[in-house]
């Protein structure tokens, strides 16, 4: 496929994404285009629908109406129609999910290397020897020392497990990252490093990401482009920038004007 | 109460029926784990409950039963439930494996090779090989039935990033026919080339999980390993004591509190066959002699 046809295809469509839980809603009638390379903020507060949305994207949840359109390799197909071996493979492949507890994405009693591994093994690499090079490497991406690699991850701090849980999940090289609350539960020192992983790895790979996140400050930093959610509707969507300088919806006004200043 | 009042081979008919639809599918599904209906047996779990009432859906009367434990004919487990099958079902018992026509076993496959009039029956303690690292089942019957068995190899893994080698020297998963991974029950890995292109009906029961499953005569089974860790089927690198082999698996047996120790065939039966042919081993000699 040529630069110009991958720029006329969104990797991700959303149409008018629907889920209810009984008779409340989690989200509604949402939909949006992320294109390749782009990184796409949700932020609101919580029950919000910002995770319900994020769950309904991965495959995590059923949703009641809509349709989530993916640009596979083998062209773009509606992933919420696919068979769940499909669906579960593309998971495995193209996509990636980086879970705010860093232990609802690790397997704890799994050593680093093993954990950073399992990804490799499940799409069919047989070989121990390239396994480990390639799981030392993306250690050393994600600034964990070599020589925890045999370590498991319950011998690891908050920040450490956070940042082998991404690289469990980008060592396939996927193409679309989920990304639920990933500096939630860090202190501000260690998100801050960890946010500047996040950027490199994100423009070096020239990941798509969708991150969902209540910390304006994240979003500030990663995000392109930003959607302002509340009570499962998306009240606003913009630029990062122009929503968070320039917010026109009472809500996001109230949002941004409530961040602390120190 | 008599022994009359039971029916042939303790079990009732209809449950016979349902053990065998049992086999029956997992015999059409080499490797795929079948749950039934499991009876409360007259032993405890972990004593072979499983492998008793497979055992006793197959037996007719004219069979001729051997039970093995840990390849001995003369231990507590065997004993047991070879005396059950007298009781019960008043068939021929025999110790040697090729007068045997069922075989059920714990933790060994026999030296000898079997025959297509044979059939072997294993007791299985836990028959999900990926549960140590999947705890719950709907996720591990999702597994296989998609198919995904990447996390097998990270068990496999560990176990290397660890000891350098893998370690995993008995309940070494295996490939059945290239499609489900299958847990050999708590044989060692010595054990696990025996399995594949066997001429003998290979069922396995599990009483305290109530799965069955099985392997054709003549199935394709592959030890699962590493392209740069091959599959090596390991044993105590000597010869037995008593008889001399030196192909055969081996218990180590402590002598002495002075560092004494034999090493002995695990299979009773092979090694006393080969003693009454006349091989004797290093300390057979003086064995014979006590």
């Amino acid at each position: 496929m040529s630069r110009m046809e991958t720029l006329t295809t969104p990797l991700l469509q959303v149409e008018h994404l629907t889920k209810r839980y009984g008779t409340r809603i989690g989200c509604a009638d949402v939909s949006f285009d992320l294109w390749p390379g782009e990184v796409l903020g949700i932020v609101g507060e919580s029950g919000s629908g910002k995770s319900t949305l994020l769950s309904c994207l991965a495959g995590h949840l059923t949703p009641d109406q809509g349709r989530v359109i993916f640009d596979t390799r083998d062209g773009p197909r509606d992933v919420l129609a696919m068979g769940e071996p499909e669906r579960r493979r593309l998971s495995r492949s193209d996509w990636a999910f980086v879970h705010q507890n860093p232990r609802d994405g690790l397997r704890m009693g799994v050593t680093a290397g093993g954990n950073v591994g399992e990804r490799l093994m499940a799409v069919g690499a047989r070989h121990y020897g390239d396994i480990r090079a390639k799981a030392t490497d993306w250690l050393g991406r994600v600034e964990i020392a070599a020589e925890r690699i045999d370590d498991r991850p319950s011998a690891f701090s908050g920040g450490m497990q956070q940042r082998l849980q991404i690289a469990r999940n980008l060592v396939t090289g996927p193409r679309l990252v989920f990304m639920d609350e990933p500096t939630g539960g860090l202190d501000v020192s260690v998100q801050a490093r960890l946010l500047d992983l996040l950027r490199g790895l994100v423009r070096e790979m020239g990941l798509s990401a969708i991150i969902v996140t209540h910390d304006l400050a994240v979003v500030r930093l990663l995000a392109d482009r930003l959607m302002v959610m509340k009570g499962g509707h998306v009240v606003e969507s913009g630029l990062t920038d122009q929503v968070l300088d320039d917010p026109q919806h009472a809500y996001t006004q109230l949002l941004v004007s409530s961040v602390l200043q120190v | 109460m008599t022994d009359q009042a039971y029916n042939f081979a303790y079990l009732d008919e209809q449950t016979k029926r349902m053990i065998r639809r049992a086999i029956l599918k997992g015999v059409a599904v080499p490797g795929y784990q079948v749950p039934f209906a499991s009876r409360e047996m007259p032993m405890p779990y972990g004593w072979g409950t499983g492998g008793v009432q497979v055992t006793a859906a197959c037996l007719t009367p004219d069979d001729v039963l051997k039970v093995i434990d840990q390849g001995a004919d003369d231990t507590t487990n065997a004993v047991s439930i070879r005396k059950f099958f007298q009781r019960t079902a008043d068939v021929a018992v025999t110790e040697a494996t090729a007068e045997a026509t069922m075989i059920q076993t714990r933790h060994r496959i026999p030296e000898q090779a079997l025959t297509e009039d044979q059939i072997l029956v294993y007791q299985v303690p836990i028959p999900e090989p990926l549960r140590f690292l999947e705890p719950r089942e709907t996720e591990t019957r999702k597994m296989h039935s998609l198919e995904e068995y990447g996390l097998m190899h990270v068990k496999l893994y560990e176990d290397i990033a660890r000891h350098g080698s893998i370690a995993t020297a008995y309940a070494y998963p295996v490939k059945v026919e290239g499609r489900y991974v299958m847990d050999p029950s708590p044989i060692p890995k010595f054990d696990n080339p025996k399995l594949s292109d066997c001429a003998a009906l290979q069922l396995f029961g599990a009483g305290r999980e109530q799965r069955i499953y099985a392997l054709p005569p003549y199935t394709q089974v592959v030890s699962l390993d590493f392209d740069d860790h091959p599959f090596t089927a390991s044993k105590a690198p000597h010869d037995c004591d008593l008889c001399g082999a030196s192909e055969s698996y081996l218990d180590e047996v402590i002598m002495d509190d002075a560092g004494g120790r034999m090493f002995v065939c695990s299979d009773t039966d092979f090694c006393a066959s080969r003693r009454a042919e006349g091989h004797v081993g290093r300390l057979g000699a003086a064995e014979a002699g006590k």
